[in-house]
C-alpha cells in the first residue's frame, strides 16, 4: 500500500491557471505517477490548460472542454473520456463560481439569480459530474471536491458562496452514502485561503490572507501543493476508509476562536 | 520609468497575447488591448507578484491603461 497513482487515470476539472488549487492537484498527482484528463469551462481558458498540461513529464494528458451546467455536455465530455481510456479512478472538482458584487457587502442583498447561479456552478455541479463519472469508476475510486470554512461560519464578504458551500459539503455526505457501494468514496477538502483567481473575486481577499498569517496555528498561508498532496492521499489507497469527509488543510485556522 | 514600462509591457504581452507595439501608456486594456475582466484580475496578480506589492480592489477599479498602472507603480515605489 502506498502513494503511488501508477496505471491510474484522474479527472481534474477546473483548471484555470498556474495558480489554481486544481493545478496543484494535477501536479501531486502526475507526480505520483497517474494519467491525468483535464476539463475546462470555455475557450478563454482552453490555451491556458493545454500549455500548463504541456509542463507535464507525461505527454499523454487529455483536455477536454465541459460545460458543468448542461448535463448534456457533461454526458458527452464523459463518453468522450470512456472512449480514450475506458475507466477512471478519480475525479477533482475544483469550480465555484458566483457573481463578483454578491462577495461583498451584506448576504442579505443576493438576488435569487445570483443564488441559484452561485448553486448551480459551485453546488450542483459535483452531482452532475459524479452521476456521470460513477459508470467510468469500475474498479472503485475516490471523488474530491473543495469547500471552505465560509460554508461552516459567516465569514465576511464570503455570502452567497459560503452558503453554495455548505451545500456542496452536504452533497458529499450524501453522494458518499450513495457511491459507497461501488466502492467509490467522495470527499472534501477545505482548503485555507489561496490567492487564486477566483479568490480574487472576494471583497477585500488580501486582509483575509493577512489575517490567517498572524492568527493561524501555522502562521502562514496554505499554498495550492499542500492541497495538491493532501487530494493524492484522498486518492490514493491510503485513505481507502475516509469517505464522506472534509479535511481542512488550513494552517490550522478552523480550529481557532477569536 | 522606462523599466517599469519594460516590465509592464512584457506581462501585458504574455498575459494578452498583444504586440509589444500595441501596448503604448494610453493604451486601454478592456477597450485596445481585448481585455476582459478575468484577464484584468489575473494581470493585477501578475503586476502584484512582479513589483512585489498589494493592489487594493480600489486601486485596482481605478486602473484602466497602461499609463495607469506605469503611475501607480511608480507611486507606490
Amino acid at each position: 500500500m502506498n502513494l503511488s497513482l501508477e496505471n491510474r487515470t484522474y479527472v481534474i476539472m477546473g483548471v484555470a491557471n498556474k495558480r489554481s488549487i486544481a493545478w496543484g492537484i494535477a501536479q501531486s498527482l502526475a507526480k505520483a505517477g497517474a494519467r491525468l484528463i483535464f476539463t475546462y469551462a470555455g475557450e478563454r481558458l482552453e490555451k491556458n490548460v493545454k500549455d500548463l498540461a504541456a509542463t507535464l513529464e507525461r505527454n499523454d494528458s487529455l483536455v477536454l472542454p465541459c460545460d458543468i451546467t448542461n448535463d448534456e455536455e457533461i454526458k458527452a465530455t464523459f463518453t468522450a473520456i470512456k472512449e480514450e481510456v475506458g475507466i477512471i479512478h478519480g475525479l477533482a472538482h475544483c469550480i465555484a463560481f458566483a457573481n463578483t458584487d454578491e462577495l461583498k457587502g451584506e448576504y442579505m442583498n443576493t438576488t435569487r439569480d445570483g443564488f441559484l447561479l452561485a448553486h448551480n456552478i459551485s453546488s450542483y455541479s459535483l452531482t452532475a459530474v459524479a452521476k456521470e463519472a460513477r459508470g467510468l469508476m469500475t474498479e472503485g475510486g475516490s471523488i474530491v471536491t473543495l469547500t471552505y470554512l465560509g460554508g461552516e461560519r459567516v465569514l465576511q464578504n464570503y455570502n452567497v458562496m459560503g452558503v453554495a458551500k455548505a451545500s456542496l459539503d452536504a452533497s458529499v455526505k450524501y453522494l458518499a452514502s450513495d457511491l459507497g457501494k461501488d466502492q467509490i468514496r467522495v470527499n472534501a477538502i477545505s482548503a485555507g485561503p489561496i490567492r487564486t483567481l477566483a479568490a480574487k473575486g472576494i471583497g477585500d481577499f488580501n486582509s483575509i490572507l493577512r489575517e490567517i498569517e498572524e492568527k493561524a496555528p501555522l502562521r502562514r498561508t496554505t499554498t495550492t501543493e499542500e492541497v495538491g498532496d493532501t487530494a493524492l492521499f484522498l486518492m490514493s489507497d491510503l485513505s481507502r476508509g475516509i469517505t464522506g469527509e472534509t479535511l481542512h488543510v488550513d494552517s490550522g485556522y478552523s480550529i481557532m476562536g477569536n | 520609468m522606462s523599466d517599469v514600462l519594460e516590465r509592464v509591457s512584457q506581462i501585458v504581452v504574455d498575459r494578452l497575447g498583444v504586440d509589444a507595439a500595441e501596448v503604448k501608456l494610453e493604451a486601454s486594456f478592456k477597450e485596445d488591448l481585448g481585455a476582459d475582466s478575468l484577464d484584468v484580475v489575473e494581470l493585477v496578480m501578475e503586476l502584484e507578484d512582479e513589483f512585489d506589492l498589494e493592489i487594493s480592489d480600489e486601486d485596482a477599479e481605478k486602473i484602466a491603461t497602461v499609463g495607469d498602472v506605469v503611475n501607480y507603480i511608480n507611486s507606490k515605489n
